[in-house]
């Protein structure tokens, strides 16, 4: 257990456009590991939604099997949450998003949940631009089995064991990139600063934004020669640039630097500023971020921030034309067609 | 060749004989097969049409066998009287099928190999492709004609009304009229043919009855998508299998039609065909967890696959519905051949202790009403509903009761707390057993800011929705869902018994599709003096009324599409009946049972037990 949590706060807590302070966002005390890296994204997640003033009973919050999975029951305690089966977090998360299309979906899923057991529906929700934010929180092994190594622990990476891996890692950026996911970014969970924007922004996207997390495992695979630990993700990691995002009321007044700046308007208006540090690589072509990418791979380096954003492609719900009502809340009278109906059918099949 | 002068004529028969088209799929035989039977259901006259096709597109036998019982039998019959032959692969196992005395119609353009002629039937050649090439150049008419060609040779045989055909292909071309014309002129060309070249009507013949009354044809699965449509269903999600596929897509056909936004033109439905069955159900967990009505519709493999979530959605209390179009399985089987032989998989899907309410439609008028009903019950119950249908009832056409819908009918959204409710309790609890039903309140996500929100899993949790892996509280929830089950009981539809007072001191039991042939079978055994109580399961788990049925009677014979008898095992695990008791009556072929093998089993069975004195299985058929 990381801490308990106090129940008093301070009186003059900041409050956000709802009059919500940041209790209002947060959840369960979380029973993962002290010092997990886990903790670290769900306290950014807070933050994010806090600071975009979500509604929190209107987010719902979906996960898998595994550590990362366990998440949702500390934060966002006002929410609706399902810890639903082992590499299936994504189905879930589609039936919940066509009953309710007002809603902002969280799914939240391991390395092992995602790259393993669930490539499939990982696959497959990318295709359909499901409008979500897809964290995977990634540690390159399976914590709650006590270490083995996940799809995506890098070949030659070593565990607390020493075991080498021998296998090659599924990129689960690239991947993402490469089968049209319209948001794809890349954190540490150590770098508070550059995933709270990327989460908003995430959560203004209209499609699925996937972030891939590092989230180094301080029981298991936090140990030298691993390349998923604090160390080895801190120093390999070079950020595509610094983003920032700005909310839809005040992107009138945001002003851009030339040359490095650049800006990316999402759906809503929103925009997301990004001051790049690779002079060559452009967020919104997907070339240039897979080359970036292979790049980055090359040097031993993982990418960080933003890297490849596509505004312009609608959602599953606007592929299927659903009505602007959720389809959860429609009742009898627009759902039955009615006996009058039946009986036009009827005639038909004699 | 003629009608061969040498073999008896019977006494002739009206309304009451078994015709058999074999054709090659993928040639256009569909239409005109269906063309044939639905003149004689608009004549009056009771028919079921049964497809026998290959797991294939093209170029591999098929069947279409078409029944017409004035009795009103709308099981398969053993015993083909008249085939249509008209594929050379299956020629000689066709010929040898037709029953002593039957006809076989073929194409005599090209003469019969001599080692088809076989002794004890009729040969009625009509030279449809000679018939067909003469008439027509377009290549594709000439195939499509010649079927045409020999539903107008039968038309004259059997006595089909003419005015009947034509209204029909009237009806099928409407939109598309340039197509009748040369429609009529085939159908008149095999019409000819048979006037000039044969003695007719055969001594089997049709008659216009009365018989149908307001009924209409329709094959079930389109039965369950329209069901859906009216149950109120907004989520379809699915994965392509036969023979379930056409569930999916007649939903989609009536939603789309029914169920699009006037004013906005926008969809009030989404159909996703998902990446596999794991995912579709995973999806109609989803939805129906976050307040939606969701089906998914699958065969024998794809439950095999769900099993992980069907354990999560019972277990997590979240409603789900699933329709099963049966199949011959284990593995892949036969996946173009019918069976009830998911009977177990469904009632207990999913590791741990663990069973599902299933409902066994016998029609398409129950296919459309309990479809509906599985999303109030799942609703209700808070648990997955599967609809028990199969390939028989699903992918044929069947005639059935119109489909009816009670005005200002109101679908039952089950125990769900809104805000006010919310506001207006202490504190809430999502597995808190109140009424003493076993069933608790559920919320959907986003009712209320601050109350009522917890987390679904399928980890053991308190009556507070927080995890615990306290042994009591494990064991609580777990006895709160068998008290559920008993609440179930009394949900769920009760069987139809064909008695009100006992009448035998044996008794046969069935469900949904086994039951047209046992329904015959009774009456058989009954001419014969064996007379048995009947009772059709309409759901699992079962009600007292079958309790009695069972208990009241020396012997039950349970009647299944299945090797191991699993309604049987079902009976036996639930209501502790003495195995002994009940008989396993069973057809696991693929094919449709008829009732000439339950009559013959139930009889064979009664003399080796000596229960009825002299062997009756000599005069049964």
């Amino acid at each position: 257990m990381t801490y308990l949590k106090p129940l008093f706060r301070h009186p003059r807590l900041p409050k956000n456009k709802l009059g919500y302070t940041l209790k209002e966002y947060e959840g369960g005390i979380s029973t993962l590991c002290a010092g997990c890296g886990h903790d670290s994204i769900s306290a950014t997640i807070v933050q994010a939604c806090f600071e975009l003033a979500i509604e929190p009973h209107l987010v719902a919050k979906i996960s898998g099997i595994g550590c990362s999975s366990k998440t949702p029951a500390y934060f966002l305690g006002n929410s609706h949450g399902f810890n639903s089966v082992h590499g299936r977090m994504p189905s879930v998360a589609t039936g919940a998003n066509m009953a309710n299309k007002n809603m902002v979906y969280f799914g939240v899923s391991g390395d092992g949940d995602t790259a393993s057991i669930g490539m499939g529906q990982f696959v497959h929700a990318i295709r359909r631009n499901l409008n979500m934010v897809y964290i995977v929180m990634n540690n390159g092994c399976y914590g709650l089995t006590k270490g083995q190594d996940s799809a995506t622990a890098d070949v030659g990476s070593a565990s607390k064991s020493g075991h080498i891996n021998p296998f090659q890692p599924v990129d689960l950026a690239s991947l993402a990139v490469d089968l049209g996911a319209t948001f794809v970014a890349q954190s540490f969970s150590g770098d508070k600063q550059q995933l709270v924007p990327l989460l908003k922004a995430a959560i203004q996207h209209q499609g699925l934004a996937f972030i891939n997390v590092m989230s180094p495992c301080v029981t298991f695979n936090n140990n030298p020669g691993s390349t998923k630990s604090y160390d080895y993700v801190r120093e390999h990691m070079h950020a595509t640039g610094k983003t920032d995002f700005v909310p839809q009321e005040k992107s009138i007044q945001a002003s851009y630097a030339e040359g490095t700046d650049t800006a990316v308007t999402l759906h809503d208006g929103s925009v997301m500023s990004l001051h790049k540090l690779a002079p060559d690589w452009d967020p919104e072509d997907r070339l240039s971020t897979v080359n970036a990418m292979q790049q980055a791979r090359a040097k031993n380096e993982i990418l960080t921030g933003l890297l490849y954003i596509h505004t312009g492609y609608g959602d599953l719900h606007q592929i299927l034309n659903t009505s602007d009502t959720a389809l959860n809340s429609l009742d009898e009278k627009s759902l039955c067609p009615g006996q009058k109906t039946l009986d036009t059918i009827n005639a038909g099949l004699r | 060749m003629t009608i061969s002068s040498s073999l008896p004529r019977p006494e002739a028969r009206v309304n009451d004989f078994v015709a058999r088209f074999a054709n090659v799929n993928g040639t256009g035989s569909a239409s005109a097969n269906f063309l044939f039977a639905k003149a004689i259901f608009r004549m009056g006259i009771p028919v079921t049409p049964k497809n026998i096709f290959p797991s294939n597109i093209q170029g591999l036998p098929t069947w279409y066998e078409v029944r017409v019982s004035e009795k009103g039998y709308l099981g398969r019959r053993e015993g083909i009287d008249l085939l249509v032959a008209v594929n050379a692969q299956s020629m000689k196992q066709d010929i040898a099928s037709v029953r002593e005395g039957g006809y076989l119609m073929y194409d005599s353009t090209k003469k019969l190999a001599p080692e088809l002629i076989r002794d004890g039937i009729h040969y009625l050649g009509v030279p449809m492709m000679e018939l067909a090439n003469e008439n027509f150049s377009n290549p594709r008419q000439r195939q499509l004609f010649k079927n045409i060609i020999y539903v107008g040779a039968l038309a004259v045989l059997l006595q089909i009304e003419f005015s009947v055909l034509e209204t029909l292909l009237k009806e099928q071309f409407a939109g598309k009229e340039k197509l009748i014309a040369p429609n009529l002129k085939a159908l008149k060309l095999g019409m000819d043919y048979a006037r000039e070249h044969f003695d007719y009507p055969l001594d089997f013949y049709l008659e216009r009855r009365d018989l149908i009354g307001d009924k209409i044809m329709v094959d079930g699965n389109t039965a369950c998508g329209l069901g859906a449509v009216y149950g109120g269903a907004t989520v379809m999600a699915w994965y392509p299998i036969t023979p379930s596929t056409s569930v999916a897509e007649a939903f989609e056909k009536y939603a789309s039609k029914y169920r699009v936004d006037p004013i906005t033109g926008k969809n009030q439905y989404a159909v996703v065909q998902a990446e596999d069955e794991l995912a579709a159900m995973g999806m109609v967990i989803g939805a129906n967890w976050n307040g939606a009505r969701a089906l998914t519709a699958t065969s024998g493999p794809g439950v095999s696959l769900m099993n992980e979530f069907i354990g999560l959605a019972y277990f997590a209390e979240v409603p789900a519905v699933l329709i099963d179009v049966q199949r011959a399985g284990p593995s892949t089987g036969m996946p173009t051949r019918t069976q009830q032989s998911d009977i177990t998989l469904a009632a207990n899907a999913s590791h741990g202790d663990s069973k599902h309410p299933l409902l066994f439609p016998t029609t398409p008028k129950e296919c459309f009403e309990m479809t509906a009903e599985c999303f109030d019950l799942a609703d209700r119950l808070q648990t997955p509903i599967i609809l028990m249908t199969d390939l028989d009832l699903g992918m044929n056409d069947h005639m059935s009761e119109p489909f009816q819908w009670e005005k200002d009918r109101k679908y039952d959204r089950g125990k769900v707390l809104n805000k006010e409710e919310l506001d207006a309790m202490g504190r809430y609890g999502r597995y808190l057993d109140q009424e003493g039903d076993g069933i608790p309140y559920r919320t959907y996500p986003g009712t209320h800011p601050t109350k009522g929100a917890f987390t679904t899993r399928g980890t053991s949790r308190d009556e507070y929705a927080v995890y615990t892996e306290d042994s009591a509280a494990y064991k609580r929830n777990m006895d709160r869902l068998l008290v559920k089950w008993e609440t179930a009981k009394s949900l769920v539809p009760k069987p139809q018994l064909y008695q009100e007072t006992n009448q035998s001191d044996w008794g046969m039991l069935f469900f949904g599709t086994s039951a047209f042939s046992s329904e015959e079978a009774r009456d058989l055994l009954a001419a014969r003096e064996i007379p048995l109580d009947a009772l059709r399961i309409k759901a699992f788990p079962f009600g007292q009324e079958t309790e009695a049925f069972v208990r009241s009677h020396q012997l039950v014979f349970v009647i299944e599409q299945n090797r191991d008898g699993q309604m049987r095992s079902l009976l036996i695990q639930e209501m502790q009946h003495d195995p002994h008791r009940l008989v396993s009556i069973l057809n696991y072929d693929g094919m449709p049972i008829t009732a000439d093998q339950i009559a013959l089993k139930i009889a064979d069975y009664l003399k080796q037990n000596n229960a009825v004195p002299h062997d009756l299985s000599e005069t049964l058929i």
